[in-house]
């Protein structure tokens, strides 16, 4: 079974997002880029698959600036066999790289894609579901279960309500939600090996997707701030405050 | 212009999040229809079409369609959307699993998760987590939107009189079938609309801890809540957390307990009216969002806390 993982470079989930003086955007200058958390939980379960036996190759995919390649090879460290860079400036909307990994998919005709359910810093939650449907494949969405069995697949999902179990057939996409599993750190002697592993580029007209955005960023603004900060010093204070001056209980 | 609403719903009621969609789709100008789809679901498209602001409720019933797994739903709304200039659907985990790939099947980019109307073609939503807010102009013939329903007023639930019609399903796509779920059973408030939200994190060392805030919630009618630090250590289920990959509440009064403050955690709950926290450590990133902050050790100020409520007999509203 060949499993391929794409992988995003955003940044950090520790780093506080400042929102450029102009509004055209975030500020990115300067600023410690990683690998999009989901997605390195979708690279572990493809990982995971391949030492149990499950999978037989992992390609991971990363689309993006020239420095793309640092994300994809910490994929490779993790223990991807190879990677293909999708070379790219720019802003590339969901719908364009659900068109590219079709392509991609047609090329190298995997039986599993696994991916973040969302990226961190668009948090647009569709590339998974957007790729599900151009390719007409099934889609197990926000899972933190997954069991394979022959060639069906069983995936526990975290919905609104608690949980739902789906089956599904293969090929299938799969979207991984945070209790899936907890990715490992990638050990030095692996990413020395990783070094050696292969990077394919490609560009998105190798794959003869048109990149032109459907969306217009108009303006990117910082959220009204809360004016927090009051402290009291009892449950009594607390509880009088809520009572008779907020005026929510 | 004509705008499609799709319903989220259970076979049995209409969730409120469909209220809220709806409202939101009222602002982009245009007659609102309702499509509901599941089976044995009369119910819900009765209840859809009394919804003030909606002109017309499209019902879709079979067998293939009473999961609402996307496989099924999403070429069925692909169909239907040609009639429309939007397709609206509340940002709920069965929102944000079809409305995506009907996307794909019209060639469309959706616009995910918005929270203002600027115009019919013009929208704003939050981006890093809530950190900063991008308004977007979409280009597509038609456009679909999910509607991250805080932001949205639910619309009347009473006084519409739409009529029903009903439409067939696009049959099953042999891809996927529903095997089963286990969905959280309590008396309490739904968490994304519960007039007080009470959230335990990290700091309550144990689910059997969580009793203090239920104890607590029961009072107040509030829902109870969790940090993901708090359902990773399986101290309460997936369903209980609130953040920028949980669930996202804004309600009345939002009361953080053990919970330090994390910018995701912050994403799903700083819309909320007023913010209450009690913490031990007061270098806890929740107190600079907090209109009210205790420092203190949650163990004995929570059961202070219920006494004090009993003491000044304040009831849930």
């Amino acid at each position: 079974m060949k499993v391929l993982v794409p992988v995003k470079r955003v940044i950090d989930y520790n780093v506080k997002v400042r929102v450029k003086a102009d509004q055209s955007g975030v500020d990115l200058a300067n600023v410690k880029m990683s690998m999009n958390p989901f997605d390195e939980i979708a690279v572990e379960e493809a990982v995971r698959l391949k030492e149990a036996g499950t999978a037989t190759e992992v390609v991971a995919i990363s689309m993006g600036p020239e420095q793309s390649q640092e994300t994809l090879r910490t994929a490779l460290a993790m223990g991807a066999d190879r990677a293909i860079h999708v070379v790219h400036d720019g802003e590339l909307e969901p719908l364009m790289v659900a068109k590219m990994l079709a392509k991609i998919v047609g090329e190298e005709s995997p039986d599993l894609v696994v991916l973040g359910k969302q990226a961190i810093d668009d948090d647009a939650n569709q590339t998974g579901q957007l790729l599900a449907g151009l390719l007409g494949w099934g889609q197990g969405t926000f899972i933190s279960k997954l069991k394979i069995e022959g060639g069906a697949i069983s995936v526990t999902r975290e919905v609104d309500g608690g949980l739902e179990k789906i089956g599904l057939k293969l090929p299938a996409i799969l979207t991984v939600d945070l209790r899936l599993n907890e990715p490992r750190y990638a050990s030095l002697p692996n990413i020395m090996k990783a070094r050696k592993k292969e990077i394919a580029k490609k560009s998105p007209a190798d794959l003869g997707v048109d990149t032109t955005p459907r969306l217009k960023t108009l303006k990117v603004a910082e959220p009204p701030k809360r004016q927090g900060g009051k402290k009291v010093g009892s449950i009594a204070e607390l509880v009088d405050k809520l009572h008779n001056e907020a005026g929510v209980i | 212009m004509a705008i499609l609403v799709y319903a989220d719903h259970n076979n049995q009621e209409l969730s409120s999040a469909t209220l809220n969609a709806v409202t939101a789709a009222g602002q982009m100008g245009g007659d609102v229809t309702v499509l509901v789809v599941g089976e044995g679901c009369d119910a819900v498209a009765q209840a859809a079409a009394k919804v003030q602001g909606v002109a017309k409720v499209l019902l879709a019933q079979d067998a293939s369609l009473k999961d609402q797994l996307a496989e099924n739903v999403a070429p069925l709304i692909a169909k239907l959307a040609e009639g429309y200039s939007h397709v609206v659907a509340p940002a709920t985990t069965t929102g944000k699993n079809i409305m995506p790939r009907a996307a794909a099947l019209l060639d469309t980019q959706q616009v995910s998760d918005i929270i203002a109307v600027e115009s019919a073609d013009t929208f704003i939503r939050p981006i890093y987590a809530g950190n900063a807010l991008a308004t977007v102009q979409s280009s597509d013939a038609i456009k679909l939107i999910t509607v991250r329903t805080t932001t949205f007023a639910p619309a009347e639930a009473e006084g519409g009189s739409a009529s029903v019609e009903n439409v067939d399903g696009t049959g099953d796509a042999g891809l996927s079938t529903f095997e089963g779920a286990a969905l959280s059973e309590n008396e309490r408030p739904e968490l994304t609309t519960a007039r007080v939200v009470i959230s335990g994190g990290r700091g309550m060392q144990s689910g059997d801890n969580f009793k203090m805030l239920e104890e607590v919630a029961d009072i107040l009618g509030a829902a109870v809540g969790a940090s993901r630090a708090a359902v990773d250590a399986g101290y309460v289920p997936n369903d209980y957390q609130v953040g920028q990959t949980g669930k996202v509440v804004a309600p009345e009064l939002y009361i953080a307990v053990g919970i330090s403050g994390a910018i995701q955690h912050l994403a799903g709950m700083k819309d909320s009216k007023v913010i209450a926290c009690i913490n031990k450590d007061e270098e806890a990133p929740i107190f600079q969002i907090a209109d009210f902050g205790l420092v203190a050790d949650l163990f004995q100020a929570v059961p202070e806390l219920k006494g004090e409520l009993e003491k000044q007999g304040i009831q849930a509203r």
